[in-house]
C-alpha cells in the first residue's frame, strides 16, 4: 500500500468517523441521562435520510434538504418522546429493548410502504462536487465538509454542555434526575429536548450520508451497531469518549478494510488469504471493542461521577 | 421498595414451582403436551406437511426461547446475541458436513463443545459488564458472528447454502415426523431440567443475584461462576435448538443469526412471561403464529407486529403465562418488583 493511499484511508477513517459521532453524541446523551436504550436510533438516522431525499427532490437544494431532516427529525423526536418513549424511561432496559425493537420493525416496513424497497439515491451539491488539496493529495470535498461539520458539532456540543445553563441542568440530570425535578425544573421536557437533540443530529448524519450511501429500508442497523460499539469502547453517557471512540472505531473499520486483506496476502498463501481476510476485516471493530472492553470494562473515557 | 422485593424473594421463591395450585399446571401442561403430540397424526390426517414443519418450527423457536430464558429470566442477563448460539448450531453441521463427519450424535456432541468455548469466552467478556453495557456487547458479538459467516465465501457468502447432507440417524435421516417428536423430546427434557436447576441451589444464587448481586456478595458467594455457568447452559441449548433448525429447513444462512432473530427471541420469552419454563413455549408459539397470520393478510406485516410489540410492552407485563391463575416460578409478583 503506498503512502498516499494510506493517508487517503485515514481519512475516509475520519470522515466515517464524524458521521459515527454525530450518531454517538445523541445515543450516549439519551443514555446517560434517561438510562433510556433506544435501539430505534438507527431509525432516526433512516428518516433523516428520507428527510432529505424527499426535500431534496421538491427544492433541489441540498442545504435546504439537511435544513429540512434537523428540523423534521427534532419534531418528530419531540412527538415520539412524548407520546410514547417517555412512557419507557422508568421502565427495565428489557422492557426497553423490545418496544424499540417493536419500532424499528414499524418504521422499516412504514419507509417500504411509502418509498418502496429500491434504493434512493441524492446528489453531491454543485459547490460541494470537487475536490480539494489535503495534505498534499486530492480529496473530495465533501468528505471533508462531512469531517467539518463533525468537528462544528463538537465543539458546539462542548459549549452547550459545559458553558450554558441548559448544559449544566443536562448534567445535573443525569447525576440526580428526582434532585433535579425537586428543585423545580421541568426534567420531562429536558429530557424530551435531549432526545430531540439527538435526534436531529441523527437526521443530520443521515442527511449528510444520502450522498454517499444508497438511502434504503434497513441502512439504520448497520449504523446503530457501529453506534453501539462507540458508545461502549467511549464509555456510557460520554460526549468526549463518543468523540474519540467514533473517531477510533471509524478508523480502525476503514483501515482494517483497506490494509488488513493485502497485509494478509504478504504474510500467508493467496487461499489463505483470500478467506481470511474479508472475515478479518468485517470484524476488527468487535474484536477492538472485546479487547478495550476485557481491559477496560468502563470503556476509555468513562463519566467522572462526582 | 427494594429491601421489601428482596425479602419477599428470599422466603418466597425457594420452595419448588408452583406448590399452590400444582392440579391446574399440570393440566395446563398436559393440555399444551397432548396439543403437540397430536400434531403429526392431524398433518397425516388433512394431508398438510405445511402444518408439521410450522410446528416444528415453533418447536425450535421455543427450544431456543426456553434456553434465553435461562439467562435472561433467571439470571436477568439481558442477552441481545443470542441468534449466534442458533446460527453457530447451524453452521456447525455444515462444516462438519465438510471435513466428513454426518453423524448426529457426534454433531450434537462437536456443536456443544464449540458453542460451550464460545460462549464461555463471549460471557466471559461481556458479564464483566452490566446493564446497557451488558445488551450492547452481546449483541456486537453476534454481529461479529454474523459478519464471520457472511464472509465465509465457500459456505454460500451472505446468501447460505442448502446442506448436502442431513444430520444422520440410520434410519431416521430426513424423517419429517422423527424430527418433529425428537424436537418434542428434547424441549421436553430442556423444560423438566431447567424446572429442576431453577429449583435447585444453584438456580436459588442465579435468581438471587439477579435480584441484590451486592447481597449475594455479602453472604459469601461469588455471583460470577453461577452467571457465566447459566449463559453457557442457554448458550448450549439455543445451538442445539440451531441444529435442529438446519435440520428443519435443509438450508442454512447467516440470516439466523441476524440480530432481528435475537430480538425476536426476546420477545417470545417476554411475550409468553420471563422467569417461567411454560412462558417461551407460548410465547414462541404466540409470536410465529401471529406472523403467519400477518403474512398472510400483507407484505408490510412488520407494520402491524411492531406497534403490537410495543403495545404488549406497555401493557402486558408479566406475559402470557401470568394472564392465567397460576403462580409463576418466582414466587410472588417479585419479577415486577425487580424492575423498578
Amino acid at each position: 500500500m503506498t503512502p498516499t493511499l494510506f493517508v487517503v484511508q485515514l481519512l475516509n477513517g475520519l470522515q466515517l468517523g464524524m458521521m459515527l459521532f454525530l450518531m454517538a453524541a445523541g445515543l450516549t446523551l439519551v443514555f446517560g441521562i434517561m438510562n433510556f436504550i433506544n435501539l430505534a436510533h438507527g431509525c432516526l438516522y433512516m428518516m433523516g435520510a428520507y428527510f432529505a431525499a424527499l426535500a431534496y427532490g421538491k427544492t433541489d437544494s441540498f442545504f435546504l434538504s439537511v435544513v429540512a431532516a434537523i428540523v423534521g427529525m427534532f419534531v418528530l423526536a419531540v412527538l415520539l418522546d412524548r407520546l410514547a418513549l417517555s412512557r419507557l424511561y422508568r421502565r427495565d432496559h428489557l422492557d426497553q429493548v423490545l418496544a424499540t425493537f417493536g419500532l424499528i420493525l414499524f418504521a422499516n416496513a412504514a419507509v417500504r410502504l411509502f418509498w418502496g424497497s429500491a434504493p434512493l439515491y441524492m446528489e453531491v451539491p454543485n459547490w460541494l462536487a470537487q475536490s480539494v488539496q489535503v495534505l498534499g493529495l486530492n480529496y473530495p470535498a465533501y468528505r471533508v465538509a462531512i469531517i467539518v461539520t463533525g468537528l462544528l458539532v463538537a465543539f458546539g456540543l462542548h459549549v452547550l454542555i459545559d458553558r450554558t445553563r441548559v448544559g449544566m441542568l443536562i448534567r445535573a440530570g443525569a447525576s440526580n434526575r428526582d434532585m433535579v425535578a425537586a428543585l423545580g425544573v421541568n426534567i420531562g421536557w429536558l429530557t424530551t429536548f435531549v432526545f430531540a437533540l439527538g435526534a436531529a443530529l441523527a437526521g443530520l448524519a443521515g442527511a449528510m450520508a444520502g450522498p454517499i450511501l444508497s438511502i434504503q429500508p434497513g441502512m439504520g442497523e448497520p449504523v446503530l451497531i457501529l453506534t453501539l460499539i462507540v458508545i461502549v469502547i467511549g464509555g456510557i453517557g460520554s460526549i468526549r469518549g463518543a468523540l474519540f471512540g467514533a473517531l477510533i472505531v471509524g478508523v480502525v473499520d476503514t483501515l482494517g478494510r483497506a490494509v488488513l486483506p493485502t497485509l494478509l496476502f504478504k504474510l500467508f498463501d493467496p487461499t489463505v488469504a483470500g478467506a481470511a481476510g474479508p472475515a478479518l476485516a468485517s470484524v476488527a471493530v468487535y474484536v477492538l471493542m472485546a479487547t478495550v472492553l476485557a481491559l477496560k470494562p468502563e470503556g476509555l473515557f468513562p463519566v467522572q461521577h462526582a | 421498595m427494594k429491601v421489601a422485593s428482596t425479602a419477599a424473594a428470599g422466603s418466597g421463591s425457594s420452595l419448588p414451582a408452583a406448590a399452590e395450585r400444582p392440579l391446574l399446571t399440570t393440566a395446563i401442561i398436559a393440555l399444551l403436551a397432548s396439543i403437540l403430540l397430536a400434531v403429526p397424526a392431524y398433518a397425516a390426517m388433512a394431508d398438510d406437511p405445511y402444518v408439521l414443519t410450522l410446528a416444528s418450527r415453533i418447536l425450535v423457536f421455543a427450544l431456543a426461547a426456553v434456553g434465553l430464558n435461562i439467562a435472561l429470566g433467571y439470571g436477568g442477563m439481558v442477552s441481545m446475541g443470542h441468534s449466534m448460539y442458533l446460527g453457530l448450531g447451524a453452521y456447525m453441521v455444515v462444516l462438519l458436513h465438510g471435513v466428513g463427519i454426518d453423524s448426529g450424535w457426534l454433531q450434537l456432541l462437536a456443536i456443544g463443545v464449540a458453542v460451550a468455548a464460545v460462549a464461555v469466552a463471549v460471557g466471559w467478556v461481556a458479564l464483566r459488564t452490566q446493564g446497557i453495557a451488558f445488551i450492547m456487547i452481546t449483541l456486537a458479538f453476534a454481529q461479529l458472528f454474523y459478519y464471520l459467516f457472511v464472509s465465509l465465501k465457500a459456505y454460500g457468502g451472505d446468501e447460505g447454502m442448502r446442506l448436502e447432507q442431513l444430520s444422520s440417524f440410520g434410519a431416521l435421516t430426513g424423517n419429517r415426523t422423527a424430527l418433529y417428536y425428537a424436537l418434542l423430546a428434547c424441549l421436553g427434557v430442556v423444560a423438566y431440567a431447567t424446572h429442576r436447576l431453577v429449583g435447585s441451589r444453584f438456580g436459588l444464587v442465579l435468581r438471587a443475584s439477579r435480584i441484590n448481586e451486592r447481597r449475594v456478595k455479602a453472604v459469601g458467594t461469588a455471583p460470577l461462576p453461577y452467571r457465566l455457568a447459566a449463559y453457557v447452559l442457554s448458550a448450549l441449548v439455543c445451538g442445539v435448538a440451531g441444529f435442529f433448525l438446519v435440520n428443519l429447513t435443509g438450508f442454512v444462512s447467516p440470516a439466523y443469526l441476524e440480530w432481528t432473530v435475537s430480538g425476536e427471541l426476546i420477545v417470545m420469552a417476554v411475550l409468553g412471561g420471563v422467569g417461567t419454563i411454560v412462558g417461551p413455549i407460548l410465547g414462541a408459539a404466540g409470536l410465529l403464529l401471529v406472523e403467519e397470520g400477518l403474512k398472510g393478510l400483507t407484505e408490510h406485516w412488520p407494520m402491524i407486529l411492531g406497534p403490537l410489540i410495543v403495545l404488549l410492552v406497555l401493557g402486558l407485563r408479566r406475559g402470557l403465562w401470568s394472564m392465567l391463575p397460576v403462580p409463576t416460578h418466582d414466587g410472588g409478583d417479585t419479577a415486577t418488583k425487580a424492575r423498578e
